[in-house]
């Protein structure tokens, strides 16, 4: 598995989630850069499917950012981007595969340490777990 | 509606394993309303087994299909080609949708992807409740509009029962008594003498007790000879 590179996806709010990416890249925090990103308008509009779909198509692991609870510039939009996470994570338990592969992160915009902990949260794990079903990618 | 439920996802698994060539198809009814097996959860079934067998080394191929009424053989067989290409299907329509496509392809292998459950209403976003059990022969205008027999644990006819409390059911403290309920409608209906009213015994042969029933409009049934007509135009 030596040089494989971790596949992470990750969901980001258009909002808080990518603005706490973007101030943490500005402030020169460091990240593993290969982690991809995908800008949604909300975290409320992250489907399961996407984070399956995602998984299916070769993610090792996702994630997905969004506003504080309760300070979401949508209202709701990260509660309801929680559940998704929540419902998925219950999908993989079923299938038998690790449902902490798929994490669900509130951030404000203002935190700029937060964004490379999730990100280093996340490709350690994706590094820890490998590839779904081994390596073959 | 018939709202519906769908099996975990490991039964699914071990059910369809066995096969190659799976077609899923779900439809955009009642169980789409009640998030169980329309477009999206056909979708999301689908890609949870394949997320699955990816972790497992299995090789199988999925079809995700939804059809408009999977209970009506119209719908079902604009999917025909696929169904019958495929080794197996698994329907994630409702129980209806699943023995209308074993009955018009006997030979051909299909599964229930969901557990078919009550006749119910969404009560709120996310729940479902249910307010009927298709006895045959309706009585809630006694009722104040509310069915004793799905809706009371004992499907009382002269309620409620001795341990009804605090508006509560005996046989499920979380689960509102049927009776209650039916004595306050009729109170602000003032319709309260019915509660006195002794209702007999319910004529059950109406119920499923006696087999599978079967409803018949004559009028809309096509003579041989229109039947005949719509065969040639098919
Ligand atoms: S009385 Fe019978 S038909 Fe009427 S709601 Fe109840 S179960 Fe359904
Ligand atoms: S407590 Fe009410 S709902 Fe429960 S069995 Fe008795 S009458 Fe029926």
């Amino acid at each position: 598995m030596a040089g494989r590179k971790p596949k992470v996806v990750g969901f980001c709010c258009e909002r808080h989630g990518m603005d706490a990416a973007v101030l943490s890249a500005r402030s020169g925090k460091e990240f593993d850069a290969s982690v991809r990103l995908v800008q949604v308008p909300c975290t409320g509009r992250v489907d399961g499917m996407h984070i399956l779909k995602a998984l299916e198509d070769g993610a090792d692991c996702v994630f997905v950012l969004g506003c504080l609870e309760k300070n979401c510039y949508y209202d709701t939009g990260s509660i309801e981007g929680r559940k998704r996470v929540e419902y998925v994570k219950q999908m993989l338990s079923e299938v038998g595969v690790e449902k902490e592969r798929v994490e669900m992160f509130n951030s404000a915009s203002t935190n700029a340490w937060m964004f490379p902990e999730i990100v280093s949260k996340m490709v350690a794990l994706a590094k820890k777990l490998g590839p779904i079903g081994g390596e073959k990618q | 509606m018939i709202v519906a439920k769908r099996k975990p996802l490991n039964e699914i698994a071990e059910m369809v394993a066995p096969y190659k060539r799976v077609s899923v198809i779900g439809c955009r009814s009642c169980v789409a309303i009640c998030l169980a097996g329309g477009e999206k959860e056909v979708k999301m079934l689908v890609s949870a087994l394949k997320v699955k067998n990816k972790k497992e080394g299995r090789d199988q191929e999925f079809e995700a299909l939804v059809v408009e009424r999977q209970c009506e053989k119209e719908w079902v067989k604009e999917v025909e080609d696929k169904v019958l290409g495929s080794d197996i299907t698994l329907s994630m329509a409702c129980s209806l949708g699943a023995q209308t496509i074993g009955d018009m392809y006997p030979s051909h292998v299909t599964f229930p992807g969901l557990n078919t459950g009550i006749f119910g209403v969404p009560e709120e976003q996310g729940v479902w409740s249910e307010k009927c059990v298709g006895c045959g022969n309706c009585i809630i205008h006694t009722t104040g509009g509310i069915c004793p027999i799905s809706r009371c644990a004992k499907s009382m006819l002269n309620g409620p029962c001795g341990g009804s409390a605090n508006r509560k059911c005996e046989v499920n403290l979380d689960t509102d008594c049927a009776w209650s309920a039916i004595y306050d409608r009729l109170k602000i209906q003032n319709r309260l003498e019915l509660i006195e009213k002794v209702t007999p015994a319910k004529d059950w042969s109406t119920s499923h007790a006696g087999g599978r029933r079967t409803y018949v409009r004559e009028d809309a049934k096509l003579t041989p000879h229109q039947k005949k007509g719509k065969e040639a135009i098919q």
